[in-house]
């Protein structure tokens, strides 16, 4: 018995001895302190609690080690008959109590600064898929999706015969990561299009769940230039250890020159935002998506409308924020834009020539990204259509379709195997992936030409179906 | 001590019209027996085995995950098989193998311990145990399906929950069969509790394990119709076109996180007071000494019961509540900690200049305190509301809750079947392989269970298949400790059926020293039927 106490208590004390060390990569034992004035404080907090455990840990289990050591029939001892005593009782009722209140007054005014996400600097809408991140920037008009990097990914698979540890940041690295300035106060407003997500990046602060008819909010204000990782915390599905989160910190300049690489504008401060080359152009562009999301703001109506008047609240609190930043830059198309995008509820269609835009200069400026827009200008090949689909149906339709492709039709999710779909018009097949029927989701948002084209070629020659046809992603292109 | 009925004690094995038909009777009597039986100790029998075919079969899950997270990538299972292997282990672990052990020795003990005969509802108590093994054939032959068996956790949060394929509705009923099993065993105690004691017994002399089990019974009753309504509108939801918890209909996703936790954590307490009540009876008898605050153990496990049902939303603070929510479910969670402190703190005085041995019952006993203690210290950090936002879902998370349930509700099983197995069968256990057993175990246990703190806090994320290389090293180690903890339970195992063959030493009716209760005045092995006529009872064998 007194072997676990003592097992027990230095496990704690090793724990306690290497949170004050600096900690190794492989062998962490504490939490991060992150680069957050609340990250610190909520480490502060862990640290108090943590203490004060080991401190009635030490009291009562070394208490008990005695009594088992001195207390033993072995040994001789006679038992004593005393059972109760309300004054012991009373005051072990009592002491625990006022510690729990000395912890519980920093805990709450922590907990006070970390809801108020009043007057952020700016305001970025995340959107979590199945299984991939959505980032819109409500201020400065950027949009992109950021998945598992394709190292990580080809890794990941199942006797890929690839060693995660030799891949960078295995599942831990995105294609497009989230960017943001350092020392601003960044409001992430977040969403779900289909089941739950959560987003965490630890050294930035806690998790808050992205909920399908919400819109939560978080936020932080980084202290320090860098790249934070973390990734989805609720479990969403088969893919949910495959959706990390990745978020660059940098210097304000690198943040408003990555906004203009990425067609945005960065109007989150004003004296950048006038007078700038390209600054009409993307007013021009803002237009546009503003118009645009008029209209997917009505499809999604039923989707957003329904979050609590918190959300709402908090959603028109950005409308004026970002109202105000556009005051002082004088820019009214931009303020349009910001308008209209907090109303959007589920991921937009890309605009094709911002999405080329964004990802060609990606590449340039990143290693290691993949440009799947700029291949789906050219011609694939059948092979590469069908191995890449049958990824994509592997991650996505196989849930329900089953991977041999007979589907649950009990369930209502038809085979497809000789489907009607798989085997028909072709047009008609693009279409449904695109739009979605019944319980099956639109993919417009989420999937891009090449891998569209790639499962539509998948499913019409996979399963028996033999149809022979090749899609291309051009003709996916022409329907969205 | 021959304060009970000669009459009650007597047992004769050849007289078939009283004592159980055995199988030297034939193999269809003796099945006939088993299949129609209404005595307490057969069905308490019944219900143990089945807890731990349940725990074999939850483990060998858990060893399928600890498998596939020995090393980073994707080496043995699909990821959607995984996600069925973390939900079922939960669902049988739960429901299948800590709620029915508990109901076991409920029904063993209870009858024996208050003086009555049987159980209020015998025909009940039948029903209620049989419907197990259909409800979880239902819920593993979900696994054989095409689309597999419920994927979604054993928290069944939709939307994802609404992915599921052709298991959700044999999910649904599956839960359905055990909360009516549950219900049915929680009624029948409490009604026995209250009816049937002995004429000397009040209420406030009860053992400690009756008075938790009547608590944990209540908590059975208020929670369970619960949860069979959250499940019943994710069955409607998918089937029947209502949108109670789907955000395009009107309905509201994080409203069935609400209703599944409020039948959640009254469902925590409902794994771990019968426990509080084992360690209770187990701790006074090898310290040779009453329990230290008999009545203040009874207002705390009562404390514990209410606080249950109001923080509930603990394990939902990332969902965005309002900040008024989160602070009251974060003060009121950290009130928890008071009555729970005074129960640790009077297990300890109750050791306090006892005269203490340390055989394997009481072994479990103290590993109990422990560990449990630990995960309780745990629980108390989680509370904070801010700093839970970082260990929210994480493998520290997942640390915790092991720490409550596998040292905590398992290890006080296992430490009431070493105490109480000499009574049930007559036969004493090895007492070598028993203490064997206990150090293998808690050794294995934190080998498996303590690294994963440290994962949580460097942010592994708990519920994935797959994770970044800097959590490799403490997951090798926590799947070695896993292997290790599974393979040490067949030393348990052979032990048991070593007592259940009769083969050993024979056990006096005592069998402790310092056993003090109403079990202890009948014979060992205990009579088929005992207390036939109320027990006129010694004041010593009283709390």
């Amino acid at each position: 018995m007194n072997k676990i106490s003592i097992l027990s208590r230095s496990g704690l004390a090793a724990l306690g001895a290497l949170a004050v060390s600096p900690a190794h990569a492989a062998w962490t034992l504490n939490m991060n302190e992150g680069v957050t004035d609340l990250t610190s404080k909520v480490f502060g907090l862990h640290m108090l609690i943590f203490w004060i455990c080991v401190v009635i840990g030490i009291g009562v289990f070394g208490a008990m080690l005695y009594s088992v050591i001195v207390h033993r029939k072995s040994r001789g001892f006679e038992a004593s008959h005393f059972h109760e005593s309300t004054v012991v009782e009373i005051a072990w009722t009592i002491v625990p109590f006022i510690i729990l209140i000395a912890v519980a007054i920093p805990a709450a005014g922590t907990l006070l600064q970390i809801e108020d996400s009043s007057n952020p600097d700016m305001t970025i809408r995340v959107t979590g898929h199945q299984w991939l991140w959505e980032y819109d920037y409500v201020d400065s008009n950027v949009h992109f999706f950021s998945r598992l990097d394709r190292d990580s990914d080809q890794a990941r698979q199942r006797n890929s015969g690839i060693d995660p540890n030799t891949v960078d940041n295995y599942l831990r690295n995105v294609d497009n990561p989230m960017v943001v300035p350092v020392d601003t106060k960044v409001r992430l407003l977040l969403s779900a299009s289909d089941v739950i997500h959560s987003w965490w990046v630890p050294e930035l602060g806690g998790k808050k769940d992205a909920i399908p008819g919400y819109i939560n909010d978080m936020w932080f204000q980084a202290n320090e230039t860098g790249v934070y990782r973390g990734q989805c915390a609720e479990l969403c599905g088969r893919g949910h250890a495959f959706m990390p989160i990745v978020v660059k910190v940098v210097s304000q300049s690198d943040y408003d020159n990555w906004v203009r690489e990425q067609g945005g504008n960065p109007n989150a401060d004003s004296d950048l935002a006038t007078g700038q080359p390209g600054t009409n152009e993307a007013d021009a562009q803002a237009q546009t998506s503003a118009d645009e999301s008029a209209t997917a703001g009505d499809a999604t109506e039923a989707r957003t409308n329904d979050g609590s008047t918190n959300n709402e609240q908090a959603a028109e609190d950005s409308i004026v924020g970002t109202g105000e930043q556009d005051d002082q830059g004088g820019d009214n198309a931009d303020s349009e834009a910001a308008e209209a995008s907090p109303d959007r509820g589920s991921p937009q269609v890309p605009d094709p020539e911002e999405e080329d835009q964004s990802s060609s200069e990606n590449s340039q400026d990143s290693e290691g990204q993949q440009d799947d827009s700029a291949a789906a200008e050219g011609e694939m090949s059948r092979d590469e259509l069908m191995s890449q689909g049958e990824q994509v149906y592997g991650n996505l339709c196989a849930a329900c379709h089953q991977p041999d492709g007979s589907g649950m039709p009990a369930a209502g999710f038809p085979a497809m195997k000789g489907s009607a779909v798989a085997t028909g018009d072709i047009n008609t097949h693009i279409g449904q992936i695109l739009n979605g029927k019944g319980a099956m989701p639109p993919y417009k948002g989420t999937l891009d030409d090449t891998q569209i084209a790639a499962v539509v070629t998948y499913e019409r020659n996979a399963f028996g179906n033999d149809t022979g046809d090749v899609v291309q992603p051009s003709q996916v292109a022409a329907q969205r | 001590m021959s304060t009970v009925n000669p009459t009650d004690t007597h047992h004769d094995h050849h007289d078939h019209h009283h004592g159980p038909v055995t199988l030297a009777d034939g193999v269809w009597p003796w099945m006939k027996r088993w299949i129609g039986t209404t005595n307490h100790k057969d069905l308490g029998t019944l219900y143990l085995i089945f807890s731990f075919v349940m725990l074999f079969i939850g483990g060998l899950m858990s060893l399928v995950i600890r498998a596939e997270l020995f090393a980073p990538g994707i080496q043995f299972v699909d990821p959607g098989f995984y996600n069925e292997m973390i939900t079922l282990h939960a669902l049988v672990m739960i429901f299948g193998g800590v709620m029915p052990g508990f109901v076991g020795l409920a029904n063993w003990m209870v009858p024996m311990m208050i003086g009555c005969s049987d159980l209020a509802l015998p025909r009940v108590n039948n029903w209620g145990f049989w419907i197990l093994p259909f409800a979880f054939t239902m819920l593993l032959g979900t696994l054989f399906l095409s689309g597999g068996g419920p994927a979604s956790g054993w928290t069944m949060y939709p939307p994802l929950v609404m992915q599921t394929g052709n298991a959700l509705p044999l999910m649904v009923f599956a839960i359905h069969l055990a909360g009516i099993s549950s219900i049915t065993g929680a009624i029948n105690i409490v009604v026995t509790i209250l009816n049937m004691r002995a004429p000397d017994m009040p209420l406030l002399k009860m053992p400690l394990f009756v008075w938790t089990w009547l608590i944990t019974a209540y908590l059975l009753i208020a929670v369970m119709p619960v949860l069979a309504g959250a499940v019943t509108m994710i069955l409607t939801d998918h089937f029947f076109g209502t949108t109670f918890f789907d955000a395009a209909g009107g309905g509201d996703p994080v409203l069935f996180q609400h209703i599944f936790w409020f039948f959640g954590h009254p469902e925590v307490y409902i794994m771990i007071l019968p426990a509080f009540g084992i360690v209770s009876t187990i701790i006074p008898a090898f310290a040779r000494k009453p329990l230290f605050g008999h009545d203040s153990m009874v207002y705390a496990v009562a404390s514990i019961a209410f606080l249950s049902f109001i923080v509930w939303a603990h394990h939902m603070f990332t969902v965005g509540m309002p900040v008024s929510a989160e602070l009251f479910f974060m003060f009121a969670t950290m009130l928890i900690a008071v009555p729970t402190g005074v129960k640790v703190f009077n297990w300890v005085a109750t050791m306090w200049r006892g005269s203490m041995t340390f055989e394997t019952p009481m072994l479990f006993a103290l590993g109990f305190v422990v560990l449990f203690t630990i995960g309780g210290f745990s629980g108390l950090m989680l509370a904070l509301t801010p700093v839970d936002f970082q260990y929210h879902d994480s493998y520290f998370v997942v640390a915790h809750f092991h720490y409550v349930l596998v040292p905590g509700a398992i290890f006080s099983i296992i430490a009431a079947i070493y105490y109480w197995i000499p009574k049930w069968t007559g036969t004493m256990y090895n007492e070598k392989l028993g203490q064997f057993h206990f150090w293998w175990s808690a050794i294995w246990i934190n080998v498996l269970f303590f690294p994963q703190h440290f994962l949580g806090l460097a942010g592994m994320p708990r519920r994935i298949p797959d994770y970044a290389t800097q959590f490799t090293d403490f997951n090798v180690i926590s799947s070695i400790g896993a292997l290790m903890f599974f393979l040490g339970q067949f030393v348990f195992i052979y032990n048991m059926i070593m007592c259940m063959r009769r083969s050993g030493k024979k056990a006096t009716g005592r069998v402790w020293e310092g056993a003090r209760g109403l079990e202890w005045t009948v014979a060992s092995p205990a009579p088929y039927h005992t207390f036939e006529t109320p027990p006129k009872i010694d004041p010593r064998e009283l709390a």
